[in-house]
C-alpha cells in the first residue's frame, strides 16, 4: 500500500492545483454556465483592461512584489556574507524561527500599530523632539507607493529565506569551500559571494521563487499595509470575487489569470536575470579583487538585522499592548491605565473562531505528516530517491498564486456539494501545508542512519514495528517540528479559508482581517495576538514535549 | 637579519582539556618540507588549522608564529598568505579549470590577457595545457591534485601547509602527484609544513620528522623528538 502513497499525495494535492487552474480559466473567457455564462468571449477581459485603476493595481503590484524579493534576498545573503561560521548567526538562526511562526497577518496589523500616524513609533517620538500633538498627516501606512506593504513582506519573508539558507549550505560543503577561499587570500564577505553564493544558491532558487510569488499576490497584508485606492491586483480581484454582482465574477476570473500571468512573468524574468547576472559577473568572479575584513559589510547586516528583530519584535508588542490598553490619549508613549477587561468581553467572540483555527490546522498538519512520512519512508524502503522534479511539484502550490486557482476550486466544490464543509476547508489548507511539512521533514528524515533500522529488522521485527517503534520515535522531534510549521501555515491561510469555507466558517485569519476594518485598535489586537501567540505554542510545543520525552537519553538532544 | 621560513614557538594546543601539544617549537626554513607524524585525532590537522587562522572555537592555542620574521598571530586566515592543500582539493565547482587558477592570482596581474596568459602558463607547468576550459569534475583526481597545487601557487603564498594531500590518490599516482608538489614547493622557495600518517610520504619529502607521541616514523627518516625539533634546527 505504501508504494501507491507518492502518487496519491500527489493526487491529493496537485489535482486541486490544476483542476482550479481550469476553473478559473474558463469563466475568464465567459465560460460558467451556473452563472449563465455559456459563450466563449473575451468580454471578461475587455471589461478587465477597462476595470479603474487597473494600470495603477499591477504596477504597484509588480513593484511591491519584487522590490520585497529583492530586499529579503539581499538581506539573506549580506547575513550570511558577513557573519558565516560565528556564533552570531547561530543565535540569529535560533531567533529567526519564532518570527516565521508568527502568521503574515499579525506581522502586518502590529506593523501598521507601529508605524501609523498614531502609531508607538509615532508616540515614542512626539510630542518630543518632533513637536508633535496631534497625529502627523502622512500615509505612513497604505502609502500609495506601497511601501509599508514592502516593509511588511521584507519583515515576513527574511526568515524564510534565511532559514532555507541554513538548510541549503550544509549540502555543499561551504565551510571548506570557504576556508580554502580564504587560504587564497579573501576577505571573509568576498569570499562567501564568489564561492558560496554560486554554489548555495540553485539550492535556494525554489523558496526565493516562492517568496516572490507570494509577494506578488499577497492579500491579507496587502489589505490591511498595503495602498487602497487602488490596491495590490490580489486584493481588487478578491473585492471582485465578493462583488454582490455575480457578473462581477468573470472579471475577477480574467484578474486571477492575470495574477498568475504576472507571477509566471516575474519569475521567468527573474530567472533569465540570474542568468545575465551569471554571465556579467564572471570577469569580477575571477577578476582576482581580494576585499578587506568586511567591517562596513557586517556592520549593516547587523543593522538590517536589528531593525528587522525589532520592528518584528515591536509589532507583537504593540498588539500585546493595545489588547490591554485603557484610555490612551495621542501623544502619550504609554497607556493611562492596563486592563484585562477587553479580553473578558471578548472571551465568547474569540473562542469560536480559535476553535475553527485549532481543529483545521491540526487536521490539516497531521494529514500532511501521514502522507509526507509515508511518502519518504516508501523512498527509504525502495532506496529511491524523488528527483529535482518532483521537488518542484511539491513546490507548485506555493508558486501558483492563491487567488489565480481557487476561484476554480471553489467553483468545483460548489459543483461537488462540498463547499463550505469540514472537509472542504481542510483540504485546501493542505494544499499549502503539505509542502512546507515536506520541506520540514524531508532533510532530517533523509538524514536518519538507516543502519538503526536495519539492525533491528535483523533482530527479527516486522518493518511495520520498525517504522514506528524505532524510525519514527527517533524522528520525534522533526517530525513534532514539522507538524508545528504545517499548523503554523494552516493557521495564517486567508484566501484559502474564504473560497472554501463558503462563508460559513470563521477563524481568527478571517476574523482579525474584517475587524482589521473597523479600526478598534483594542480588539483588532485582541484577535491578532491571539492568532500570533496559536504557532508560537505549536512550535514551544513541539520543542518542549521531546526534550522531556528524552530527558534521559544524552544522545538525543540537540545543539548541545 | 630576520628570520626566513615559518617559526612556531611556545605553543600550547589543547581540546576541551585534553592537551595535544604543550611547548612546541619547529621552524621550516625556505625550501624545506618538514613533515608532522601522527596517528589521525593526535591533533595534526588542528596544528594547521591553528597556523591558517581558521581553528574552530572548542580549541585552545597560546603560541607565537612568525612567517619570515613577521608575527602573524593575530591576522585573519586571507592576511597570513599561507597556501594549505587538503585531502579533497577544494576545486570550485562553479568554475571552470581555468577560472579555478584565475580565481587565486593576485589582483596585481593585470588585464584579461596578462591573467590569462599566466593561467595557461600554469597549466602547461602541470602537463594540462588546454584545459582551462574543462570543468574540474571531469577531471582524473591526479589531474585535480596537480590543478588543486598550481591554484595554491599562483595566490603567491609564503608558506605552504599539506593536510594529508595524498591520502585519497590511488596508489601508482601518488608517488607522482608527491613528487610533483614538493618539487614545486622547492622550486618556489616555500616552508612547507606536511601532515600525514603515511610513512612513505614523509621519505618522499626527504627533510625532518616530527612525530607525535604515538607514532614512529618510518626507518631511515630523520628522527627528531618533537618539542626540541625547533632549537636544534636554530
Amino acid at each position: 500500500m505504501l508504494r501507491y502513497l507518492p502518487a496519491l499525495t500527489l493526487l491529493v494535492f496537485l489535482g486541486p492545483v490544476v483542476a482550479g487552474l481550469a476553473g478559473t480559466l474558463l469563466p475568464a473567457f465567459g465560460y460558467l454556465p451556473a452563472l449563465g455564462g455559456e459563450e466563449v468571449s473575451l468580454a471578461p477581459w475587455r471589461r478587465l483592461a477597462a476595470a479603474p485603476g487597473i494600470g495603477t493595481a499591477v504596477r504597484l503590484t509588480l513593484t511591491s512584489g519584487v522590490l520585497s524579493t529583492l530586499l529579503a534576498l539581499a538581506l539573506t545573503i549580506f547575513v550570511f556574507a558577513a557573519g558565516h561560521g560565528t556564533r552570531a548567526l547561530t543565535r540569529v538562526k535560533r531567533a529567526m524561527t519564532p518570527l516565521l511562526a508568527v502568521p503574515h497577518l499579525a506581522t502586518a496589523v502590529g506593523l501598521a500599530f507601529l508605524i501609523a500616524p498614531s502609531g508607538w513609533l509615532v508616540r515614542l517620538i512626539a510630542p518630543w523632539p518632533s513637536g508633535w500633538q496631534t497625529p502627523p498627516d502622512v500615509a505612513l501606512v497604505q502609502d500609495h507607493l506601497g511601501l509599508a506593504l514592502t516593509l511588511g513582506l521584507v519583515l515576513k519573508e527574511t526568515p524564510f529565506l534565511v532559514l532555507m539558507t541554513f538548510g541549503a549550505l550544509g549540502q555543499v560543503r561551504a565551510d571548506d569551500q570557504l576556508r580554502m577561499a580564504r587560504s587564497l587570500g579573501y576577505g571573509p564577505v568576498q569570499a562567501w559571494l564568489k564561492v558560496v553564493l554560486p554554489l548555495v544558491y540553485p539550492q535556494i532558487r525554489l523558496p526565493v521563487y516562492a517568496v516572490l510569488a507570494y509577494s506578488l499576490s499577497v492579500v491579507d497584508m496587502a489589505i490591511v499595509l498595503g495602498p487602497t485606492t487602488p490596491p495590490t491586483l490580489a486584493p481588487l480581484v478578491l473585492r471582485w470575487f465578493n462583488d454582490p454582482d455575480l457578473a462581477m465574477r468573470f472579471q475577477a476570473a480574467a484578474g486571477a489569470c492575470l495574477q498568475f500571468g504576472l507571477v509566471a512573468l516575474a519569475i521567468g524574468v527573474w530567472r533569465s536575470a540570474e542568468a545575465a547576472l551569471g554571465c556579467l559577473a564572471r570577469p569580477w568572479l575571477i577578476g582576482g579583487a581580494r576585499g578587506g575584513a568586511g567591517t562596513a559589510a557586517r556592520a549593516a547586516a547587523w543593522a538590517g538585522l536589528a531593525l528587522l528583530f525589532g520592528l518584528s519584535s515591536g509589532s507583537l508588542l504593540s498588539l500585546a499592548l493595545w489588547s490591554v490598553a485603557g484610555r490612551w490619549r495621542f501623544p502619550d508613549a504609554w497607556p493611562e491605565q492596563l486592563s484585562l477587561e477587553r479580553w473578558a468581553d471578548q472571551a465568547a467572540a474569540l473562542t469560536g473562531p480559535a476553535w475553527t483555527t485549532l481543529v483545521v490546522g491540526v487536521a490539516a498538519a497531521v494529514i500532511a505528516l501521514v502522507l509526507v512520512a509515508g511518502c519518504l519512508e516508501n523512498e527509504s524502503r525502495r532506496q529511491r530517491r524523488a528527483g529535482p522534479g518532483a521537488l518542484t511539484l511539491i513546490y507548485l502550490p506555493l508558486l501558483v498564486p492563491q487567488i489565480g486557482f481557487l476561484f476554480g476550486v471553489q467553483v468545483l466544490l460548489v459543483w461537488a456539494e462540498l463547499d463550505g464543509r469540514w472537509l472542504a476547508l481542510i483540504w485546501t489548507h493542505l494544499l499549502f501545508v503539505l509542502p512546507y511539512v515536506f520541506l520540514a521533514l524531508a532533510d532530517p528524515y533523509r538524514s536518519l542512519d538507516p543502519r538503526y533500522a536495519r539492525s533491528a529488522l535483523a533482530l527479527g521485527r516486522p518493518p511495520w514495528v520498525v517504522w514506528t517503534r524505532i524510525k519514527l520515535v527517533m524522528l520525534l522531534r522533526p517530525i513534532l517540528i514539522a507538524l508545528a510549521v504545517g499548523f503554523a501555515v494552516s493557521v495564517a491561510q486567508y484566501v484559502p479559508t474564504l473560497f472554501a469555507g463558503g462563508g460559513r466558517f470563521s477563524t481568527l485569519t478571517t476574523e482579525a482581517l474584517s475587524l482589521s476594518a473597523g479600526g478598534n485598535r483594542r480588539v483588532v489586537g485582541l484577535f491578532a495576538l491571539t492568532l500570533a501567540v496559536l504557532p508560537l505554542l505549536g512550535f514551544g510545543l513541539a520543542l518542549a514535549l521531546p526534550a522531556w520525552r528524552f530527558r534521559h537519553r544524552r544522545a538525543m538532544r540537540v545543539g548541545a | 637579519m630576520t628570520m626566513q621560513g615559518l617559526e612556531i614557538a611556545d605553543l600550547d594546543l589543547s581540546v576541551g582539556g585534553r592537551t595535544l601539544l604543550r611547548d612546541f617549537h619547529l621552524i621550516v626554513a625556505p625550501g624545506e618540507v618538514t613533515t608532522v607524524m601522527g596517528p589521525s585525532g593526535c591533533g595534526k590537522s588542528s596544528l594547521l588549522s591553528y597556523l591558517c587562522g581558521t581553528l574552530e572555537p572548542a580549541f585552545q592555542a597560546s603560541g607565537r608564529v612568525r612567517l619570515n620574521g613577521v608575527a602573524i598571530d593575530a591576522l585573519p586566515p586571507e592576511r597570513r598568505r599561507i597556501g594549505i592543500l587538503f585531502q579533497d582539493d577544494l576545486l570550485f565547482p562553479h568554475l571552470s579549470v581555468g577560472e579555478n587558477l584565475a580565481f587565486a592570482l593576485p589582483p596585481a596581474v593585470r588585464g584579461r590577457r596578462e591573467r590569462w596568459a599566466r593561467v595557461e602558463a600554469a597549466l602547461r607547468e602541470a602537463d594540462l595545457a588546454g584545459f582551462a576550459g574543462r570543468d574540474p569534475d571531469t577531471l582524473s583526481g591526479g589531474q585535480r591534485a596537480r590543478v588543486a597545487l598550481m591554484r595554491t601557487l599562483l595566490a603567491e603564498p609564503r608558506a605552504l601547509l599539506l593536510d594529508e594531500p595524498f591520502g585519497k590518490l590511488d596508489r601508482h599516482l601518488r608517488e607522482r602527484v608527491r613528487r610533483f608538489v614538493f618539487d614545486h614547493a622547492r622550486q618556489a622557495d616555500l616552508p612547507t609544513l606536511l601532515v600525514t600518517h603515511d610513512p612513505a610520504d614523509a621519505e618522499t619529502a626527504g627533510g625532518a620528522v616530527v612525530g607525535f607521541p604515538e607514532s614512529l616514523p618510518a626507518a631511515g627518516a630523520n628522527l627528531l623528538h618533537f618539542g626540541n625539533i625547533g632549537r636544534q634546527q636554530a
